[in-house]
């Protein structure tokens, strides 16, 4: 199960929206050991492809090694896809490098309905997870989300 | 000479767990190349068959990408630090 403070979800479909039709990516970082994704670190893709991505290597040296000195890792490794449902592709699976982290997946496909699913890619294989979004929504949400789960496990999903 | 080499996460099996290991090498192939005889198989996953820097591998000299220093015949110099990233990439 991914739990993520809906503030930090909100930014992440934004950062999707707002690099569409590219592919987006980043990571939120929190304190080593905790499962609490706390710090949103949106990165560059390097490819700028609608079709894959790539941290920028300079720009993952920069911010692993801060990770380090701050004691915290990759809770989180988001990516969109922008043509295609919110599951990872068979790259996404060959290169999945961090076993730990929890693989969030976004696909801005449809203007209207934002599908966000989670999963943890160990040694090739693929589990899904549930995701629960934390925070009440405040009323005036501009998203929608459509989590890939079945209907009695979806915790948050608001019409705009 | 010595060299300090950061081992990422995912690679740790080979290393027994320990995130900074030591070796020498004027260039960073003869330091995977010593690398390999105490830590069997960590080579195998950063170069390939044909001896080639793995695509989705990101291996730095202190703050510089070691493609633009020559990839695996890059220079070495004492008390450089090597840091072995995994690319972090997909579709």
């Amino acid at each position: 199960m991914l739990r993520i403070d809906r503030e930090i979800l909100d930014a992440i479909v934004a950062h999707a929206r707002r690099d569409h039709p590219d592919e987006a990516c980043g990571v939120v970082a929190g304190p080593a050991g905790s499962d609490t994704p706390t710090r949103l670190i949106p990165m560059e893709n390097a490819e700028r492809s609608p079709t894959f991505y790539r941290f920028d290597s300079m720009e993952q040296l920069r911010v692993w090694r801060e990770l380090d000195e701050r004691d915290e890792e990759p809770i989180v490794i988001y990516h969109s896809h922008t043509a295609t449902e919110a599951r990872p592709s068979r790259t996404d699976i060959n290169l999945a490098s961090e076993p730990g982290a929890h693989y969030l997946l976004v696909s801005t496909r449809d203007p209207e309905v934002t599908e966000v699913r989670s999963f943890r890619i160990v040694d090739g294989t693929v589990t899904e997870e549930p995701v629960e979004v934390l925070g009440a929504p405040d009323g005036t949400a501009v998203q929608s989300y459509k989590f890939g789960h079945t209907p009695t496990m979806v915790d948050y999903e608001c019409r705009a | 000479m010595s060299v300090d080499v950061r081992i990422p996460t995912i690679l740790r099996s080979y290393t027994g767990g320990e995130k900074t290991v030591t070796g020498t090498g004027d260039t960073l192939a003869d330091l995977l190349a010593d690398l390999d005889t105490r830590h069997p198989g960590l080579r195998a996953r950063l170069v390939t068959e044909e001896g080639a820097l793995h695509r989705f591998v990101n291996v730095y000299i202190n703050d510089e990408d070691v493609r633009f220093l020559g990839a695996l015949e890059a220079k070495l110099s004492p008390g450089d630090t090597v840091t072995i990233l995994p690319a972090v990439a997909g579709g």
